[in-house]
């Protein structure tokens, strides 16, 4: 056990093309403590999603170390590396990314299947996840049932449901409307107040600046790395 | 194990559901190994029926006997023979009971065209000299009276057994049993008729198929003594004189190990006493019967190979769906990576599938098959009613034939079906498998 959920250092992500080298990650280093509630920056192209696949767990990096709630992943199998994605880390996706032909319940059930064994509490906790963020009476409805922000909805409950060390979330309110967008903010910072760590990858400075703090990205390196005035009321 | 177990289940469910997505293009590809595995047990059903049904032919022949006929040499043309003589002779006989030890009985046969009369009465016939056997070994029942008995043929009597045409001809409802007949000048006295009976099909070439309807039979011993072996028939305005003194002898010997060195012997036998000419063929049932089962393989084998393309070509219709179903499901493998699923449960996943669909076309495939019989049944039906003409031309085994099932074809079916789903689903869930999850995220 660590007291970070996170923790980067010297971390580089180069992509070797045919013609040239391109270095999307430049010693980048920082830690995320338990129950933080950060923002990723930057403008396209700056390495935030790189970042972001590191953090996921679904990409290796080139050099450096990755520690995840104190363990090194950064040269794990691409089996390793699943079986962390299932056990430790919550995804939240920008195109909400729920699976069609299964309903708002099943959807939040998924990861469960890919930690190994479903015990009758873990099934419980899908429901409470589900009545959490208010779609109680909505379990049996199938995505194309739901609106936009119902689907980011299931998405948070889904990101929540393996208990993870932290949830990555990938430009949650991309495709919502701002009314809807401030419900997901709300969702996640109340989230957060219960303990859970959280990080966002964003563009949008609306929305980094709910969040306690920020880490900016210019091609491929680390910028800044500030608090944020909301971090002093939370 | 139990957790194993409940995966696969969930699995399966999940598989289930994502195919009833697609109903229609499921439901053609189940279509395809459906028509592959009922084939299987259609083929292998018709092949038992048919080879059944040659079978209980070759055994009614008696799997201890063997059979020798006399047969017509070929015509010689250049000499003017007024007498042909040809064919088994009671020396025949007599020399094969003696050097052949192993021969428990031997029953000669001898048989031509004849007319019988009563009063005025005259119906044209077969009259066959023979052994009271001959009713036993042609499956003969008798309607009245008795068949010939080894003292009529001992004692050489003019004793005669009508069939049931014969009889009703010459003596409409009158019951001929105690009564006479007249065949050429000499005087038969009736003392049994047979039961109606059905002409038995030929086999293999080897016996013609017989007609029992029109028979009258008479011990060999009084047809030799009687009407000696030189027969006059007049065909085509010629007379034509033949002498043959047996048509057929059946010899039956103690067991099936005695067939073959007994057949050898009685071969050696006749290529001795008859240098000259071959004027005999010899028929040996068992024979039949081994290569009857030889054939059967081969049909078996050939039926087999028709339905394992088939089933293969439903194979293929499954990959090619499947294909199809990875690239159009990227997005979902993607996220199912992302949130935990290994490489090994994407390709569970799709392999549950394919297996969903062909264990689904293996069970309805099964059930088509079962329903083989009602329905051959029905097409000879239909073909008998509504196209009698080709039904007549059809050879009478094919009609007669019942489908069999053979139970392990089911197993065998099922088997096939389920290793199809695996072997044809293979491909397209390590394919699935292999994607990069990132870029599967970013498919649209």
């Amino acid at each position: 056990m660590s007291e970070f959920a996170a923790s980067l250092s010297d971390v580089h992500k180069y992509y070797f093309l045919a013609s040239e080298t391109v270095k999307a990650l430049r010693n980048v280093s920082f830690d995320v403590p338990k129950g933080d509630f950060l923002a990723i920056m930057g403008a396209s192209g700056s390495g935030k999603s790189t970042l972001l696949n590191l953090l996921g767990c679904l990409d290796r990096p080139t050099h450096g170390t990755l520690k995840l709630d104190g363990e090194d992943v950064s040269r794990l199998s691409d089996n390793a590396l699943s079986e962390i994605r299932a056990r430790r880390i919550g995804f939240i996706f920008q195109a909400y990314n729920l699976i069609p032909q299964l309903t708002v319940l099943e959807n939040i059930e998924v990861p469960l299947h890919y930690m190994g064994h479903i015990t009758p509490e873990m099934r419980a906790r899908c429901r409470i996840l589900a009545e959490m963020v208010g779609l109680g009476d909505r379990l049996n409805h199938r995505s194309f049932q739901l609106s936009g922000g119902q689907q980011q909805r299931v998405g948070i409950a889904r990101s929540l449901v393996n208990d993870p060390t932290f949830i990555l979330a990938d430009e949650p309110t991309g495709n919502l409307d701002t009314g809807t967008t401030q419900e997901i903010l709300s969702l996640l910072k109340d989230f957060n107040r219960q303990g859970k760590t959280i990080i966002i990858v964003t563009h949008e400075p609306e929305v980094g600046k709910e969040t306690k703090r920020i880490i900016r990205l210019r091609d491929g390196m680390l910028v800044s790395d500030q608090k944020t005035d909301a971090s002093k009321d939370m | 194990m139990m957790s194993t177990l409940f995966i696969w289940i969930r699995t399966f469910q999940l598989g289930f559901k994502s195919l009833i997505l697609h109903p229609m293009r499921s439901a053609l590809t189940v279509l395809g190994i459906f028509i592959g595995v009922s084939s299987v047990i259609w083929l292998l059903a018709i092949g038992e029926g048919i080879s059944q049904k040659t079978q209980e032919q070759i055994e009614s022949l008696g799997a201890t006997n063997i059979i020798v006929q006399s047969i017509k040499p070929p015509d010689d043309t250049t000499s003017r023979v007024r007498v042909l003589v040809y064919g088994l002779t009671r020396f025949d006989l007599e020399s094969i009971s003696e050097m052949v030890p192993v021969i428990k009985e031997s029953y000669p046969i001898r048989e031509i065209q004849q007319r019988f009369m009563v009063g005025d009465q005259r119906v044209d016939g077969r009259m066959v000299g023979c052994t009271p056997h001959y009713m036993t070994s042609n499956n003969l029942k008798m309607a009245r009276g008795n068949f010939l008995t080894d003292t009529d043929c001992k004692e050489k009597r003019n004793y005669c057994v009508l069939s049931a045409e014969v009889a009703e001809e010459l003596f409409a409802f009158n019951d001929p049993v105690g009564k006479s007949i007249r065949i050429g000048k000499r005087i038969f006295d009736v003392i049994g008729v047979c039961a109606p009976k059905s002409p038995s099909a030929g086999i293999g070439g080897s016996f013609s198929s017989q007609d029992f309807s029109r028979d009258v039979y008479i011990p060999i011993q009084t047809f030799w003594s009687e009407l000696g072996d030189r027969i006059s028939t007049s065909r085509s305005g010629t007379y034509e004189t033949t002498e043959i003194q047996i048509n057929q002898i059946t010899f039956q010997v103690n067991s099936v190990e005695d067939v073959h060195p007994a057949s050898e012997l009685i071969k050696q036998v006749l290529e001795q006493n008859h240098r000259d000419k071959k004027d005999w063929a010899i028929t040996v049932p068992l024979e039949l019967l081994e290569q009857a089962q030889t054939t059967k393989m081969m049909f078996m084998l050939f039926m087999g190979l028709i339905a394992a393309i088939s089933l293969l070509v439903g194979g293929i219709g499954i990959m090619n769906i499947m294909l199809a179903t990875v690239t159009e499901r990227t997005r979902e493998i993607g996220i199912r990576r992302a949130l935990g699923a290994k490489r090994s449960d994407i390709i569970r996943q799709f392999l549950a599938e394919t297996i969903t669909l062909s264990v689904m076309g293996g069970i309805t495939g099964i059930l088509g098959g079962l329903i083989c019989s009602p329905v051959v049944e029905f097409i000879k039906w239909f073909l008998v009613n509504y196209f009698p003409r080709v039904t007549n031309q059809l050879p009478p085994l094919i009609m007669s034939m019942a489908p069999i099932i053979v139970p392990w074809s089911i197993f065998l079916a099922f088997g096939i079906s389920m290793f199809i789903g695996i072997a044809f689903g293979l491909y397209p869930a390590s394919r699935a498998a292999a994607m990069d999850p990132i870029e599967a995220l970013r498919h649209e």
